[in-house]
């Protein structure tokens, strides 16, 4: 029992994972995009529709990805060319995508006659099976070594993230860049690339967050209600609790994803709570993390100084 | 290569014109540094060293004019394009990222090879810190650091980039003397290997120190480039003013003798938790200015604050006639019939309101005075404009944002406002930051003009030739401690140094 609240929990986990390792990339390189969200409702439906018309779980996410790109483009052109507000650029980007997504999913429930079902091999492609060998150990095989494949790919991308941002050149650029634009920009970086290579990129990644949304979580059934559901805004609060690093959020995804699922997991004749609370509890905590995150003060594992502010190199 | 001169120049601009909006910040401005040679850039604020030079740093780019390098005409359209021809600057505000260590900073946009890190990337930076005598720390995190070893890193940045073309922005702003002597043992080892060196600076004692030609700049046009063996502090200021000037500060005396603040004792945190005021106790006299000379960050801010009620104090006392102001808000202080005035380092952000004009910055001190529940302008404008008319300020009119107003201009409001609320104590950090010669007189003329009233002045300075000529007791800070409270008159500026440094009070902390 406990090891398939773990088992779901790590489940639950997988899309906040995208979207808050997405949001560091995008954060680590001095912009703040609120818009998480809407970029994960527009990979959900890109992802959906790509899959349910080709059946290549590839193509789907390549799909996802590519839409989360374009919506971090809108973003980014709007913040680091025309130099807009950054919180206002993401919120009306969320807004944006959900209703992108929303708009093109009824046309896609139209056009199929009902909710759109992907089909039975697509579904294969993305089903539970335990790994060769690894999967078949006791207790770690079936709770670390069975998932679907978006599992891994959201670890690995996470660990990808962290090695690039630590260890590499071009990390080491980007981190410059969102502590210090001023400074980045004297030493010879080019601040605009930089912003929107990694602004663009971390779009992509919380495209597929939302792929995985409407592939896994979907159950193969496109629903036009319920598919992000404030998904991407934990995600971005997340990226505070995991102090700016995506192995860290691998742990706290965990976390969050386990009060998503506790509701199916307390026995209901012991513990008698209305579902209700269950729904909000995600939320509840991540406002008890914030406000404890944020009375910590430390320069280490704290926002990029320059997260939220325009970069012009000749204002005085 | 044709070889017009005998010796090829560095760095040879010519004609360069840079506007912004309709301000004209470089007005045909023509310069030329030789290789192995350091030229001293001086020139009242606004004058436009900064964006002068700037435009050599790709931070700007130039209207008109050329940009000769080694005889060679370039275009330098960015920070990157900049590095690759050899420029390194050291800009007045650093160019660091605080959460990076020294090292990373040092590599930070440069060009080798490998997508990778390397492991050992500290290695060649301590190699190259010890060539050149430099201590600073490699792994070290810079938000950690002192203003000097920042200073220290932006130089092994500069060093590392193997740059040819040294430019730095009042560096020795920040420095104590010692600091500012090794800073020059380094530019002249620089020079000797072959460096052109472009150092902009205030202070004339240093431009005769360091330089071999000077470059005035004034209202944003070249005035004179000239020999620096054949000059005199006396010349170099008349050609940057434009007219003679006094050079001397008054110091009159006042016979008070009452005692106006006395702490006892103090501690205070900042608002990290830190103790930046550890233990202080010291005195201020009626008619006297108390100076306070320290490295930049070692508790001054924290004092100020602490004395104006708007850091709580954790230990100790400060009386004011025998009454306690610890605990007690600003406000209360300000009821209890004292009035002092602090004048934050920080102008535009403490001091001011940037986006108001005069007249509502004014109010911003009254608003409270009267019954009524509507403010009255009417005095407000009145004390503006009587302040534009005493002080000399330059301002379109009494409406205009302060923050549009020059450094100079903005220090005289501040000032002005606060003289005019008649305090028995005055605070003010820094006053002349940034201001140029003038207007750092007239501030000076001000506050000496208060002194003889018996006001007590605390003033936290940084230029100590200045701090010596216009205090009567100085008090040196250090880590949080007072090092030493000495007569200004029989003091050096060395001893001065040595107490900011610490050297005498031996080494109780450690640091890491």
């Amino acid at each position: 029992m406990f090891l398939n609240f773990l088992f779901a929990s790590i489940k639950a986990g997988t899309p906040l994972l995208f979207g808050t390792t997405g949001e560091i990339m995008t954060e680590k390189t001095g912009n703040i995009n609120l818009g998480v969200e809407g970029m994960m409702f527009m990979g959900a439906f890109m992802g959906f529709y790509t899959g349910y018309h080709t059946g290549s779980l590839a193509l789907a996410l390549l799909a996802a990805f590519g839409i989360g790109v374009v919506a971090a483009l809108i973003y980014a052109v709007v913040t680091v060319t025309f130099m807009a507000n950054q919180n206002v650029a993401g919120l009306t980007l969320t807004i944006f995508g959900i209703g992108f997504g929303k708009f093109f999913g009824e046309a896609m429930i139209g056009k199929a006659g009902g909710s759109p079902k992907l089909s039975e091999e697509f579904m294969a492609s993305i089903s539970e099976k335990p790994l060769p060998v690894l999967g078949n150990l006791p207790v770690i095989g079936k709770l670390l070594f069975s998932h679907n494949p978006l599992v891994y790919l959201s670890i690995l991308v996470a660990v990808l993230c962290t090695i690039y941002m630590l260890r590499t050149r071009a990390g080491l650029n980007m981190r410059a860049v969102g502590e210090n634009p001023a400074a980045a920009d004297a030493t010879g970086i080019n601040v605009t690339l930089v912003k929107y290579i990694h602004i663009l990129l971390g779009g992509g990644i919380c495209g597929l967050g939302g792929a995985y949304l409407s592939l896994i979580n979907g159950g193969g059934i496109w629903n036009n209600s319920s598919v992000v559901n404030g998904q991407g805004w934990i995600s971005v609060a997340l990226v505070i609790f995991a102090s700016w690093n995506p192995v860290k959020a691998i742990f706290g995804s965990l976390i969050f994803g386990a009060f998503s699922v506790l509701q199916f997991y307390v026995p209901k004749d012991v513990i008698v709570i209305p579902n209700a609370f269950y729904v909000m509890l995600p939320f509840l905590i991540t406002t008890m993390v914030l406000i404890i995150t944020s009375m910590k003060k430390s320069k280490e594992g704290s926002q990029p100084a320059g997260c939220g502010v325009n970069y012009f190199r000749e204002e005085r | 290569m044709e070889n017009m001169k005998n010796e090829t120049m560095a760095i040879e601009l010519r004609k360069i014109t840079k506007t912004f909006g309709s301000v004209v910040a470089n007005n045909n401005i023509d310069l030329s540094v030789k290789q192995g040679e350091i030229l001293a850039l001086l020139g009242e604020n606004g004058s436009g060293k900064t964006t002068l030079m700037n435009m050599l740093s790709g931070i700007y780019k130039p209207d008109h004019g050329t940009i000769l390098m080694n005889g060679h005409t370039v275009t330098i359209n960015s920070p990157e394009d900049s590095i690759k021809l050899g420029v390194g600057m050291i800009h007045q505000h650093f160019k660091l990222v605080e959460a990076l260590s020294a090292t990373d900073n040092i590599i930070l946009g440069g060009t080798e090879k490998g997508i990778f890190l390397h492991k050992r990337r500290s290695e060649k930076i301590r190699e190259i810190s010890k060539r050149f005598g430099l201590e600073v720390d490699p792994e070290k995190k810079v938000y950690q650091m002192s203003v000097s070893e920042k200073q220290t890193v932006e130089i092994l940045k500069v060093l590392y980039r193997k740059a040819d073309i040294l430019i730095l922005d009042e560096p020795t702003a920040v420095l104590t003397p010692q600091e500012t002597k090794r800073l020059f043992e380094i530019l002249r080892r620089m020079k000797q290997e072959g460096c052109a060196v472009i150092i902009i600076t205030h202070k004339l004692n240093e431009v005769l120190d360091i330089s071999d030609r000077v470059t005035i700049l004034r209202k944003g046009e070249s005035v004179a480039t000239v020999t620096t063996s054949h000059t005199s502090a006396k010349e170099l200021t008349e050609l940057m003013v434009g007219r003679p000037v006094e050079l001397s500060i008054n110091h009159p005396v006042t016979n008070f003798n009452e005692n106006l603040l006395e702490l006892h004792h103090l501690t205070v945190s900042n608002e990290q938790g830190y103790e930046m005021i550890k233990d202080i106790s010291f005195d201020l006299n009626r008619g006297e200015i108390l100076g306070v000379a320290g490295v930049a960050g070692s508790g001054q801010k924290e004092l100020c604050e602490a004395i104006a009620g708007l850091l709580p104090v954790k230990k100790g006392a400060i009386l004011y006639h025998n009454e306690n102001l610890v605990g007690k808000s600003p406000k209360e202080i300000i009821k209890m019939g004292i009035s002092m005035s602090f004048i934050p380092e920080d102008r535009l952000g403490m001091g001011l309101a940037a986006s108001m004009g005069m007249v509502d910055n004014m109010l911003l001190k009254k608003y409270n005075e009267g019954n009524s529940p509507f403010v009255s302008k009417k005095e407000a404008r009145e004390l503006a404009k009587r302040l534009v008319k005493q002080l000399d300020i330059v301002t379109p009119n009494v409406d205009t944002p302060v923050r549009r107003l020059s450094g100079g201009n903005v220090q005289k409001v501040l000032l002005g406002r606060e003289i005019a609320s008649e305090p028995n104590v005055i605070i003010t950090a820094y006053a002349v930051r940034g201001l140029d010669i003038n207007s750092s007189y007239t501030i000076y003329d001000l506050l000496n003009e208060q002194k003889q009233k018996g006001v007590g002045i605390l003033f936290i300075g940084e230029d100590l030739d200045v701090m010596l000529e216009l205090c009567d007791r100085i008090m040196v800070l250090c880590h949080g401690k007072v090092t030493g409270i000495v007569d200004a008159k029989t003091t050096t500026k060395e001893q001065l140094g040595l107490l900011m440094t610490d050297a005498l009070a031996g080494k109780e902390e450690s640091h890491e």
